[in-house]
């Protein structure tokens, strides 16, 4: 959760009068709210932590930390099935209907 | 040097430390603030690479170690009442409360569910009118943000079924708190490199100048912490102590404005107790009186929770630089990340959860036992 992973955006669009992004983290495109950077563009990169645009990054360490978060498994930490990493984290099967079921 | 290779420019790495090495003429003892700062140290080995004279200090820097032991009781409650759904990120399922933990909340029932962001937890409550959403919201200056838009979203769009349990806690108090502790061997901080994204360094000259201690804005990747720790020991070396910003490419001295005049908005500054280690004053926000109506405190009366911390545990000294995580007898043995009896060992990047599988060195006979050979 601490994690923040820089992303590119791909396409920007208004929902209930909130700026909102598709972002592109290496592969897995999240949603993203772009509220607190107004004008980033398409194409352009930002460090996005739980959903949120943050901070302006230039292209280059964007790319860099990437890969480096892909080498380090660190992008399936983030964005893997929770349910089944604190599964395994305590050794025990994942509840339920275990998934986010958004 | 035999991590050095795995070093993303071991060529720049080696610099670095070259760098390093050559400065340092007295033993210093600098702390990373950032639980993500540590889990990277530890990893990459770094603080075995630097000078013997250099010592790095665990900080309180991961929010869901610091989280108070009865903000996780109050959690397991609601998460536990007919009608709630609670949404939480995933980093908070194993983290133990009385007795329990939400992970095992959802096995018994409780309609628990992980969110990827707050504003997945308010369009929850959007699809579920009839429901009571309660979004668990937690974390330093880079979290914050984002939770205080989703409840003035919530407020705009006129979402009633939507509350937040707040326990959100602030970096300069913590400082501040650790400097003036008698034991306290801190010369020099890496501050952490994303919540200055969001507040910038406004907030450090003041510490820095009171304390006589170098703040140097560090990011979290290995070169970065490389370039905290060279700048750092710098200014150790010619006896100043300035705030520097080694993470340039996503920290502007004035932060995110966006996001700081949100915060002042929904939150104000209020008292918290941090986990382990007690009340740090005016270190945290709560929700600030126009919004008060969506906080799940308030919403569900869930007080007089009485709390237990496992005795053993010393995740308390462990954050605040006192002691190293091997170092407590439970280490390894009576806890592991599969029975963690603190905070620290449950969350990914806790310290001791850090040493537990990076970590090989100086282990009790007990936990040299215990602990696998990675
Ligand atoms: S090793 Fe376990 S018991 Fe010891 S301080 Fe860390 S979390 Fe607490």
């Amino acid at each position: 959760m601490c994690l923040a992973v820089p992303g590119r955006v791909l396409d920007i669009e208004e929902r209930d009068g909130t700026r909102m992004a598709n972002v592109d983290f290496g592969g897995v495109v999240k949603e993203v709210c772009l509220e607190y950077l107004p004008d980033l563009q398409v194409g352009e990169y930002a460090i996005v932590h739980v959903g949120f645009a943050l901070q302006r990054l230039d292209e280059e360490s964007a790319k860099q930390t990437l890969e480096l978060f892909a080498t380090l498994g660190m992008l399936q930490e983030e964005f893997g099935d929770p349910w089944e990493m604190a599964a395994e984290a305590g050794g025990t099967l994942p509840p339920e209907g275990e998934g986010a079921r958004l | 040097m035999k991590y050095i290779d795995e070093f993303q420019d071991p060529d720049l790495a080696r610099r670095l430390l070259d760098d390093i090495h050559s400065t340092v003429t007295r033993p210093w003892a600098l702390m990373e603030v950032c639980g993500g700062q540590t889990h990277t140290i530890i990893r990459h080995g770094i603080d075995q690479l630097l000078p013997d004279q250099v010592e790095l200090i665990h900080g309180p820097g991961c929010p869901v170690c610091v989280t108070p032991l009865e903000v996780i009781d109050k959690a397991l409650e609601i998460a536990s009442r007919p009608g709630v759904i609670f949404c939480s990120f995933g980093d908070m399922l194993r983290v133990p409360g009385t007795g329990r933990d939400l992970f095992q909340v959802r096995g018994a029932g409780g309609d628990v569910r992980v969110v990827y962001s707050p504003l997945d937890a308010l369009r929850i409550a959007q699809q579920n009118p009839d429901r009571e959403v309660v979004f668990f919201g937690i974390g330093f200056e880079t979290t914050a943000p984002p939770n205080a838009m989703t409840v003035y979203q919530a407020r705009r769009l006129g979402i009633r079924n939507f509350s937040l349990l707040v326990s959100h806690v602030r970096v300069p108090p913590a400082i501040e708190a650790i400097m003036q502790s008698p034991s306290c061997r801190v010369q020099g901080f890496l501050a952490a490199g994303h919540v200055c994204s969001v507040m910038g360094v406004e907030e450090y000259p003041e510490l820095a100048e009171r304390h006589r201690v170098p703040i140097v804005v560090t990011g979290f990747e290995p070169l970065d912490i490389l370039e905290g720790v060279r700048r750092t020991v710098a200014q150790l070396e010619r006896g100043e102590h300035t705030v520097d910003n080694a993470y340039p490419r996503a920290v502007r001295p004035e932060g995110n404005a966006a996001a700081r005049a949100m915060l002042e908005d929904v939150f104000e500054v209020t008292d918290r107790a941090w986990r382990g280690i007690g009340v740090i004053p005016d270190s945290g926000w709560r929700l600030s009186a126009k919004y008060r109506d969506h906080d799940a405190e308030h919403r569900f009366s869930v007080e007089g929770i009485q709390t237990r911390e496992p005795a053993e545990c010393r995740s308390g000294e462990v954050l605040q630089g006192l002691l190293k995580p091997h170092e407590c007898e439970a280490f390894g043995t009576l806890c592991t990340p599969r029975t963690p009896l603190g905070a620290t060992m449950v969350s990914s990047e806790g310290a001791c959860a850090a040493y537990y599988l990076y970590r090989r060195l100086d282990l009790t006979p007990a936990a040299r036992e215990a602990t696998p050979v990675v």
